[in-house]
């Protein structure tokens, strides 16, 4: 496989709030409820998926320094969207000036959906049906209160500005490959507010299955190993899952140093492997190769195989960094996260 | 409520709410939100239409305790005049914030964000606020 | 171009009306000023009607029409005329031209607003109607935080301190008290406006005017018609100004100044070939006691930053130099919106007959009254005169 394209501007996007898992713990059990993550991000009371889409995508374009009006695809992945039907590609192509000749459209599959709108947008620009394209994944993730998943239901956004690949951008997207199967590890019927889960069958057969299967078809087919990537990101839905994920591929904690983030933030959803890419890129230097694994249930996984480029010591400060998002947070306790929640009826 | 509920309406405003589309007058050098095509300065129709900056101060600020019905659950809520980076002065709400944590003076950059929404099923209408900005 | 008279007032209280609809409250008061002027119901020949907000807290459009056959003269001109809280002094200088230009010999001025039928969040959507609704009431803003950008403006600029702008409750209070039509008609302190809640900072609630129901009316006659009458006191119309000022305040050069009350001041003393110093009885427009201060400084009685030194220096006593809001003020005889810029002339012209009861200013010729639409986006300005 030949490069397919390369990324010319990244953004990420966290929300400013955050809720401890022992707070949450506090009311639901008492205290004592072991937490997969120490705390989580929370959207303030104005904010949703479309919004915090928005934030990143105006810092990839910000990175990437070109005119608005040259991007002609906006694919935003997101399993949280403030309508059931209305897509958010159009809102925000009209709020940053995207061209109106535009391939826009809302994706979803689970947390999948992000990394399948870079593979889709890639494979645009790699075409040659468009010069420039955008790919956002991004979610306010909701967890029935008490279920366990209210522990990390986070929310983020992170955006990449795709365009022809050169080794002057920030990063080339040079193999993808993608494994699916019928899984229902995790699903949310229609009208129903809040997703359902299968507990330790979203593990084994599902999450590691999954990102085990498409992170070696990619090695296999691309013919590289795990030594040969500097950095490697996982889907993040707690701080467990993804270390346990490397090990079994056989790559080395410090390769996942910049990659891992759910602690701090939460599960990001499809924001959280793109999430984990935009801190790398944050971080590391032309040259190195980077590995990212995303997992949606259902489910499937996309694994893609990045080179960084020259670029990328020229855009970063042009944006936040994750590191800098990740430390500006405020903490609420449980009541005021009902309330930005929306979950107070009046 | 239909003068708040109305579709067409924010259709129609949504390229200036969505990103702060000011005018600049070409006769007297005024610039001015939101856009339209009379300097409200001079008078003049030589208006240009101009993409005013994302970055400002804020001026003047108030905390909303006694809110219009739309607003009901978002109060206490923080208004301000934002003086924009090329002097244009514009109202907006500034978000991510306490009431206690704003002050004159504090840097602030445009997000789009929710404004209010047009009831249970209508639609949500999106506008652009003000947040402290991130360094 | 004749001459324009004030025949006769009336008013209702300002109050919580529950038991009194829009309509009876604009025939209460309509009925009253026919009877005090001497004349007919049949006399009438045109009426209008100043009210801000009856299609959006009533449901009621037309009140002109509504009016006329409310106080039985159906077949007499007759329309609304809004210009936010400046309706009520739009809607008289409307009626003013009326008789000025000889077209009518008669016309009944009415200004209304039933304000309690609503909840109070409907309330506060249609006083910021008198703003841009589509890019400045659609960030939330109040019609009360607007004003309170103005007060830190001028606070900020001038360096007052706000309990010196604040007492301007304490003096409208004060007054109402002998204002048998006044809303509230009790003493408060200094202390207790500084205390009460905030409405939007800095704004006091005791510093806001209230929200009430009322209406005012005014008989406006030629002189021809006056004569008629042989009464031997006549109260003239000498001066009527509408002004406007740039809509939004957020446009504005300078947003400590309304220019609309500078304007329409100046043409309206003009009109009356008086200065401020002839002033003997004023009403401003203090929805906000920043405003009244404001009010002071743009019609020309203080310097800009000075205005709080005439409360201060009791000036604005009734026997001061400048008596100011002698029946209570907006904050305190109540400020029905529609309603208040006839309020306003009807108190002046108790003052100019003598019939002001204690709050009786000693003997005064000229009275003033100003009357604001938003946050100055429209002013009127009238000068009644005494004349022998």
């Amino acid at each position: 496989m030949k490069p397919l394209a390369s990324i010319i501007g990244y953004g990420a996007y966290i929300p400013r709030y955050r809720i401890e898992a022992k707070e949450i713990s506090r009311v639901h059990t008492g205290g004592a409820e072991r937490a997969p993550v120490r705390q989580k991000s929370v959207p303030g009371p104005d904010e949703d998926s479309l919004t915090i889409a928005y934030e990143a995508a105006r810092y990839a374009l910000r990175r990437a320094g070109i005119d608005p009006s040259l991007v002609e695809a906006l694919y935003i992945g997101s399993e949280s969207p403030p309508y059931a039907v209305k897509p958010s590609a159009t809102v925000i192509a009209e709020a940053l000036g995207f061209s109106r000749k535009l391939y826009g459209i809302d994706m979803e599959f689970a947390c999948k959906a992000g990394t399948t709108a870079i593979i889709s947008v890639a494979a645009l620009v790699s075409s040659g049906v468009i010069r420039y394209g955008m790919a956002i994944g991004t979610d306010t993730a909701q967890g029935r209160p008490g279920d366990e998943l209210e522990y990390t239901a986070a929310a983020g956004a992170a955006a990449f500005l795709i365009g022809p690949s050169s080794p002057e951008a920030v990063a080339t997207i040079d193999h993808v490959y993608s494994y699916v199967t019928d899984t229902p590890d995790f699903w949310r019927r229609e009208g129903e507010k809040y997703p359902m889960h299968t507990f330790r069958f979203t593990g084994e057969p599902a999450y590691f299955h999954h990102i085990i299967s498409a992170a070696r078809g990619l090695m296999e087919e691309a013919g590289l190993k795990p030594e040969d990537f500097d950095h490697v990101v996982f889907h993040q839905p707690n701080v467990k899952f993804p270390q346990r994920a490397g090990e079994l591929l056989g790559f080395k904690p410090e390769q996942m140093k910049y990659g891992l983030l759910s602690g701090e933030i939460g599960n990001t959803y499809a924001a959280a492997s793109l999430i984990g890419l935009a801190n790398v890129l944050d971080n590391a230097k032309p040259g190195e190769r980077v590995l990212v694994v995303s997992f949606g249930s259902g489910a499937g996984s996309d694994a893609i195989s990045l080179t960084v480029g020259e670029g990328v010591e020229k855009v970063r400060d042009k944006a936040p960094t994750v590191a800098k998002l990740v430390a500006r947070s405020k903490l609420v306790d449980y009541a005021l996260y009902l309330r930005y929640r929306g979950m107070i009826l009046r | 409520m239909a003068y708040l509920r109305s579709v067409p309406r924010v259709w129609r405003e949504r390229e200036i709410k969505y990103r702060l589309i000011g005018g600049a007058c070409r006769s007297c050098g005024r610039r001015f939100y939101p856009y339209r095509q009379t300097c409200p300065a001079c008078g003049s129709e030589e208006v240009e239409r101009v993409k005013l900056p994302e970055t400002g101060t804020v001026e003047v600020f108030t905390v909303v305790r006694s809110p219009p019905s739309e607003f009901a659950e978002q109060a206490p809520y923080v208004v301000a005049l934002v003086r924009l980076d090329d002097g244009t002065l514009v109202p907006a709400q500034i978000t991510d914030v306490d009431p206690g944590e704003v002050y004159e003076g504090m840097r602030v950059e445009a997000a789009l964000r929710r404004y209010r929404t047009q009831g249970e099923r209508g639609i949500i209408e999106y506008g652009i606020k003000f947040r402290p900005l991130i360094q | 171009m004749r001459r324009v008279f004030i025949a006769g007032v009336g008013a209702t209280r300002v109050d919580e009306h529950w038991d009194k609809s829009l309509r009876d409250l604009m025939r209460e008061s309509s009925l009253k000023a026919i009877q005090d002027s001497g004349l007919s119901k049949k006399d009438i020949e045109a009426i209008y009607v100043g009210n801000m907000s009856s299609g959006f807290l009533q449901g009621q459009e037309h009140l002109g029409s509504l009016l006329a056959t409310w106080i039985g003269v159906p077949g007499v001109a007759a329309a609304k005329v809004e210009a936010a809280c400046a309706s009520g002094g739009a809607a008289l200088h409307q009626a003013y031209l009326a008789v000025r230009s000889g077209v009518y010999d008669c016309v009944l001025v009415v200004g209304v607003e039933k304000m309690t039928d609503a909840y109070t969040g409907d309330v506060t959507d249609a006083l910021v109607m008198a703003e841009d609704q589509e890019y400045v009431a659609f960030t939330g803003l109040s019609f009360v935080a607007l004003n309170a950008f103005v007060y830190r403006y001028y606070m900020k600029k001038y360096g007052v301190r706000q309990e010196d702008i604040a007492y301007f409750a304490v003096h409208d209070h004060k007054y109402a008290v002998n204002n048998p039509l006044a809303q509230y008609p009790r003493p408060i302190t200094l202390d207790e406006v500084m205390k009460s809640p905030l409405v939007a900072d800095p704004i006091h609630l005791l510093e806001s005017a209230p929200i009430g129901d009322g209406s005012a009316a005014l008989v406006l006659c030629s002189e021809e018609k006056l004569k008629a009458l042989g009464k031997d006191v006549h109260l003239e119309i000498a001066g009527s100004a509408v002004a406007t000022d740039v809509f939004s305040l957020h446009e504005r050069a300078d947003p400590t100044t309304l220019l609309a009350t500078v304007k329409a001041a100046r043409k309206a003393f003009s009109m009356a070939s008086i200065e401020p110093k002839d002033v003997d009885v004023l009403e401003v427009h203090d929805a906000f006691t920043v405003l009244g201060v404001i009010h002071l400084e743009d019609m020309g009685f203080a310097k800009k930053g000075e205005g709080w030194r005439l409360l201060k220096e009791g000036q604005l006593e009734k026997d001061g130099d400048l008596p100011t809001n002698t029946m209570g003020g907006l904050k305190a005889r109540g400020h029905p919106v529609g309603a208040t810029g006839i309020y306003q002339v009807y108190e002046i012209t108790l003052q100019l007959r003598g019939e002001a009861g204690k709050n009786q200013v000693p003997d005064p010729e000229v009275g003033v009254a100003q009357n604001v639409g938003g946050v100055g986006g429209t002013v009127a300005v009238h000068v009644v005169r005494r004349v022998r």
